[in-house]
């Protein structure tokens, strides 16, 4: 069972084949979604045709409309990055701003804040997303009959989408960011403090760099759960499809290797990403610990 | 002892200021529109535009026999779901824990959790390519002779299943790491040295120790099953007969938003049920559980 007690050939054989059975389970998809990008075939299934790149650099004129020439794949993902983009900024202030509430705040009702905070990774995503748009029309309708007031962000489309995505992603940038401030040892800040620098100066000198990582980190996370995010996101959405949403829709219709092109590209990118990050953190260890 | 500690109005200023936007968060984004759910699930249309009190769109629910077989289906599959993802996750935890430790250990469970910094629609969409009756894992079948032609992998219930453990594997691996990471070896060696076999080891030693870990794996797997749209969709097609389909459908294409509220809240009321008695049976807090995931 453990390295120091003895295993029979057998278990060892067994346990390597599990393993190596458990990681094809885990990239299959992957790789076969990455292969069929270059297909020189219609649909992504096979036989294998032959190599080619149409699905990324064809247009119409050549009959296969690949990535690059797809416009509304293209506007598909960049409403995407910008939905994720605002996403991102917000959780990270309402994070940050959460953080210090929890860990330095003292208030009455601090405990059921703290557990209501939690609640939205507990709520399915559809439900947060039918209840956000039940209560915005509810909104928009009240206006529309008091004040004549016609709110059009109120009504399905992508400000509404920001909102639901940003009403669970900002529990997991606050636990986040909470958990790094948790440990900061406050001499530094007394110190600072004793030594006659201001609470904003004490703030952005030392706090701040200090919850870096942590603000990296939760903000890499948001970009990513914004960007992938499918159930709150099918509740809100209006005309202008983010990514996930199009490629749903695609889907069900049975659609051109030119998905397989999009996904390609955006594990491409998320592997970047992480390896960034990775290295970023490796980095932060180099340096002196605050 | 810290600034906002300390009486005086700047602190109940800055106090304020930081109560504001979580405030504003959760009653704008939280609280108030489950109120509103709760309203809408409670009315029923008598007139355009007029509504009253009722039950209706539960009663519904319980006498269209429809609604319920698919809400206790749902429920059914995601608990099959989410012991699956245990059986196959557990093996694999133990060996990144204990048996590889160390960098091979570290490296085979960065390894592992590479597949799910893809979206769940790319994992999909291969799955579909794999499975569908033109796709791989059929055209590979009909290559060895297992079958004579392609057969449609795609539309099963077993389809679904695949892609619920599938795309369930990381929240379950994650805390089954942390968690038999901290069991220490001396006691599996004590327990061997005294002649216990490798069943009663894992049933009084680890099992026990694992158990923080197991819960708040299956907790957070059994909630996401329970809430997925796209693999049940997807991979199941029209045979799919999911519920979060049905609350779709209700709101948006039927445009039945108080059925819908309804089909909302029994969701909702199943998942926090379970959270409950999940908590329960493994003695639990529930925000020692969230944060350990």
């Amino acid at each position: 069972m453990i390295p120091s007690l003895p295993r029979s050939r057998w278990q060892k054989i067994a346990t390597a084949l599990y393993v190596a059975g458990f990681l094809i389970f885990l990239f299959l998809p992957l790789i076969v979604v990455g292969v069929f990008a270059f297909n020189n075939a219609p649909y992504p299934a096979p036989p294998w045709h032959g190599f080619t790149l149409d699905w990324f650099v064809g247009n119409e004129a050549q009959g296969r409309v690949g990535l690059f020439a797809d416009s509304d794949l293209l506007s598909s993902m960049w409403t995407s990055c910008v939905v994720a983009l605002w996403v991102t900024a917000l959780a990270a202030l309402i994070g940050l701003s959460n953080a210090f509430l929890l860990e330095r705040g003292r208030f009455f009702g601090k405990q059921i804040l703290s557990v209501l905070m939690l609640a939205p990774l507990v709520i399915p995503g559809v439900i947060l997303g039918i209840s956000i748009l039940a209560f915005a029309s509810r909104i928009a309708e009240f206006a529309d009959d008091t004040w004549g007031l016609d709110l059009d962000f109120l009504r399905p489309g992508l400000p509404l989408v920001v909102l639901g995505q940003f009403s669970y992603i900002a529990t997991i940038a606050t636990l986040t960011i909470s958990a790094r401030l948790r440990r900061f040892d406050f001499t530094l800040e007394e110190a600072a403090l004793n030594l006659g620098a201001t609470k904003a100066a004490v703030f952005r000198t030392i706090l701040l760099p200090y919850l870096r990582p942590a603000l990296l980190g939760s903000a890499a996370m948001s970009f990513l759960m914004s960007f992938a995010d499918f159930n709150t996101t099918l509740m809100l959405v209006g005309s202008d499809a983010p990514l996930t949403v199009m490629m749903y829709g695609r889907m069900r219709e049975g659609a051109t290797p030119v998905l397989n092109a999009v996904s390609l590209f955006l594990m491409v990118a998320s592997a970047v990403l992480a390896l960034t990050l990775l290295r970023r953190s490796a980095g932060g260890k180099a340096a002196p610990a605050y | 002892m810290n600034a906002l500690g300390a009486k005086g109005w700047q602190s109940r200023l800055s106090l304020g200021l930081l109560l504001a936007p979580a405030l504003l968060w959760l009653l704008a984004l939280i609280v108030l529109p489950h109120a509103e759910l709760a309203v809408l699930s409670l009315r029923e249309r008598i007139a355009p535009r007029q509504y009253a009190l009722s039950l209706a769109q539960y009663k519904t629910f319980f006498t269209e026999p429809l609604y319920w077989h698919v809400f206790v289906r749902t429920a059914w599959m995601s608990v099959l779901a989410t012991f699956l993802t245990l059986i196959l996750a557990f093996p694999i935890a133990w060996v990144i824990a204990k048996l590889a430790r160390g960098r091979a250990g570290s490296l085979l469970f960065i390894v592992c959790l590479i597949p799910f910094w893809v979206s769940e629609t790319v994992r999909t969409l291969g799955w579909m390519i794999l499975l569908r009756e033109s796709g791989v894992l059929p055209a590979l079948l009909v290559r060895l002779h297992i079958t004579d032609v392609p057969v449609e992998l795609l539309y099963h219930d077993a389809t679904i299943m695949v892609g619920l453990v599938y795309t369930s594997m990381l929240f379950m691996l994650v805390p089954l790491v942390s968690s038999l990471e901290s069991l220490d070896d001396s006691l599996i060696e004590a327990a061997y040295d005294m002649g216990a076999n490798g069943w009663s080891i894992l049933r009084t030693i680890v099992i026990p120790h694992a158990a923080p870990g197991i819960t708040a794996g299956s907790i957070v797997v059994f909630m996401l099953t329970l809430g997925n749209y796209l693999t049940p969709t997807l991979l199941g097609g029209k045979n799919s007969e999911w519920f979060t389909e049905q609350i779709y459908n209700q709101f948006i294409v039927r445009f039945n938003w108080e059925q819908g509220a309804a089909f909302g809240f029994l969701l909702l009321g199943l998942s926090t049920a379970m959270v409950m008695v999940g908590l329960r049976l493994a003695g639990q807090r529930f925000g020692e559980v969230m944060r350990r995931t």
